[in-house]
């Protein structure tokens, strides 16, 4: 029973525990003690799937028992199941350290709100990631963005009010664009079912509407993604979320809407819309443009979330040129660097968690000489710092590799001189964070701290364990990704 | 408190009508055009106009915002098990045509029960949204 509805369990579980957070108002650790146990539950669910459709074969699912064209279809191939495991990951283990950086961050009668946002926006980035059908998809992606909203604008500060603002606005224009290029294409073919529009696409690809749509699906998501230049949402966004809503939606919300293009290019057009329209072309001129440029502009940045947050718009940039590249090794760098940027800014921002946590301030200035009094935490943000720069035995390593290694097999010698600069870009912005926490005094009169609880830094640490683990040991990510780029290529 | 008579009067006439309206486009939506989420609009409306007619304080008393928490969570729960239910019984989430004897009569008890959950929560997030908008808690 349970092994064949596998593929829709990890979706639901989460949206029933939505409405069950809703309970615990007055009892702000049965919130957190449900959305841990709700993640963790997913995350086998994950991981079993993982494992059944690492064979090759991808799972199917009829929703009702209605047939696929007519009803939703769930499907499950390599690709999804390596995304819904990324998710569900991450979000079992800042789950696991929410507990107290929660707390300290949201006023106390709103925490159980927090829960079931998480719980719906988890609920949410599963099912994108899980349907096979794209209008379904339109629903998820406005569940999880909705209440993404909500969480971002649980922040502290009241300038996470209008950063919650400004994304619903850019957000909801994202989506609707996504939705209007599902219009297009339903004109033109009669379908939405992904299979179907696979088998129905090729006829009218030349077709003016479904160049249209192809546009507004790639703004559409890109505005969720982070694009270069319709990012403006996310550094806000970011700087003002609560630490652990920080920490989720950059290892996760990004990387789910960067696999809706990867989905929208690879299968729905079989990569044939990269000759009908300079998608590619395009793409991969603005993520030059925002591995080098964010990564500059990240170096001015006093806040060190905000300058992380920057960091992020270039490491998605990352993503999209292997993405653009249109071959296998291109292809295998930008799904695998989905992976390993989740593990190291996952990290990072929970490092700057326990920061908040102990000092309230997230400011450079602010952590100087915090090397001594919180030695954990600030060894975590190094490594995850020397990850997202691209030191040997971390995963930033193996992502910058294989890209590299993907332009050089173009010949585009160019492109490998960029990606080596944007990556002595980032030495300079995470330098300057490590020099004040390293080798600056406290000042005088600061506040006696001492290092974050440990039930924060066991769950930061096994993230930054991973970081190492996956560096090393590639061949369950590197496998995965080349499997799953295969599959897309040849498909 | 005689001002607004006619309003009064007339809004008490009305409410009875809107609800019985609204649970009729609930429970009639599998024959013929509507379904949970108008007959929650129109259910929320008639509350809505209650509440502005005879005051919020009325209002709350008539829908305590812990019970409509509760229906509207409950909305929700309820769609969720009924699609549950199709897996306990064997088959695929919300596969309604095990819910019965008879895969119509199944049928039949899905879509209401779902309808049902649907309208439970669009009347009161409607009701929520209101009170919210009229300065009250949620």
């Amino acid at each position: 029973m349970i092994a064949a509805n596998l593929p829709i369990l990890h979706v639901i579980i989460p949206l029933i525990g939505a409405p069950l957070g809703l309970m615990f108002r007055r009892s702000p650790a049965g919130a957190w003690l449900l959305a841990l146990i709700i993640s963790w539950v997913t995350l086998a669910d994950s991981l079993a799937l993982l494992l059944i459709v690492s064979g090759g074969e991808a799972v199917s699912y009829e929703i009702g028992n209605w047939a696929a064209p007519w009803g939703i279809e769930y499907r499950v191939d390599m690709l999804a199941a390596y995304v819904i495991v990324i998710v569900s990951g991450i979000g079992a283990v800042t789950m696991l350290y929410a507990r107290q950086s929660v707390e300290a961050e949201i006023p106390r009668d709103r925490i159980y709100l927090f829960y079931t946002m998480y719980l719906l926006t988890l609920s949410g980035l599963l099912g994108i990631a899980t349907t096979g059908d794209t209008f379904n998809l339109f629903v998820f992606l406005e569940i999880s963005s909705l209440s993404t909203y909500v969480m971002v604008s649980l922040g502290a500060e009241r300038r996470a009010l209008t950063a919650a603002f400004r994304y619903l606005v850019l957000g909801t224009v994202g989506a609707t664009f996504y939705v209007i290029g599902v219009g297009l294409m339903y004109q033109m073919t009669g379908t939405l079912n992904m299979a179907d529009l696979v088998d129905r696409l090729p006829e009218v690809a030349e077709t003016r509407t479904i160049l249209a749509a192809v546009a507004f699906l790639t703004v559409g998501i890109g505005l969720k993604l982070g694009l270069f230049p319709v990012h403006v949402w996310l550094p806000n966004a970011y700087t003002y979320a609560p630490s652990v809503v920080t920490a989720f939606l950059a290892a996760t919300a990004t990387k789910v809407a960067v696999y809706v293009l990867v989905r929208i290019y690879y299968t729905l057009f079989k990569g044939g819309v990269f000759e009908t329209l300079p998608v590619d072309e395009i793409l991969l001129a603005l993520s030059i443009v925002a591995i080098i440029a964010m990564s500059a502009v990240a170096i001015f940045q006093t806040n060190v979330k905000r300058l992380l947050a920057y960091s992020s718009v270039a490491q998605i940039g990352y993503m999209l040129i292997g993405i653009s590249l249109v071959t296998i090794t291109g292809l295998t760098a930008g799904i695998l660097h989905l992976f390993n940027h989740a593990l190291m800014k996952g990290a990072l921002f929970l490092a700057l968690g326990c920061v908040f946590f102990r000092i309230r301030s997230v400011n450079v200035d602010d952590m100087a000489g915090l090397a001594k009094v919180m030695p954990w935490t600030m060894a975590a943000f190094v490594t995850g710092g020397l990850s997202l720069i691209g030191i040997p035995l971390t995963v930033g390593f193996v992502s910058k590799w294989y890209l590299i290694l993907a332009s050089l097999e173009k010949e585009w010698w160019l492109l490998a001189a960029a990606i080596l600069f944007s990556s002595l870009l980032a030495v300079i912005y995470m330098w300057r964070v490590i020099e004040v926490a390293y080798f600056r005094e406290r000042p005088a009169g600061a506040a006696a701290i001492g290092e974050a609880p440990l039930a924060m830094l066991v769950p930061m640490w096994m993230l930054v364990g991973a970081n190492v683990y996956f560096g090393i040991d590639t061949d369950l990510t590197v496998g995965t990704a080349r499997a799953a780029a295969e599959l897309l290529m040849g498909g | 408190m005689n001002r607004h008579s006619i309003l009064r009067v007339v809004a008490k006439l009305m409410i009875p009508y809107i609800l019985l309206f609204a649970l009729y486009v609930q429970f009639h939506g599998d024959f013929g055009p509507g379904g949970g989420f108008q007959a929650g609009v129109i259910f929320a409306a008639a509350f809505i106009l209650y509440a502005l007619i005879f005051g919020i304080e009325n209002g709350r008393k008539v829908m305590p915002a812990r019970v409509n928490r509760i229906l509207l969570a409950g909305g929700v729960l309820l769609y969720c098990f009924v699609g549950l239910a199709g897996i306990f019984l064997g088959s695929e989430f919300l596969d309604y045509n095990v819910l019965g004897p008879t895969p119509v009569a199944g049928q039949h008890y899905g879509i209401l029960l779902v309808e049902l959950g649907v309208g439970l929560t669009v009347s009161s997030t409607m009701i929520a949204i209101f009170y919210v908008f009229a300065g009250q808690d949620i």
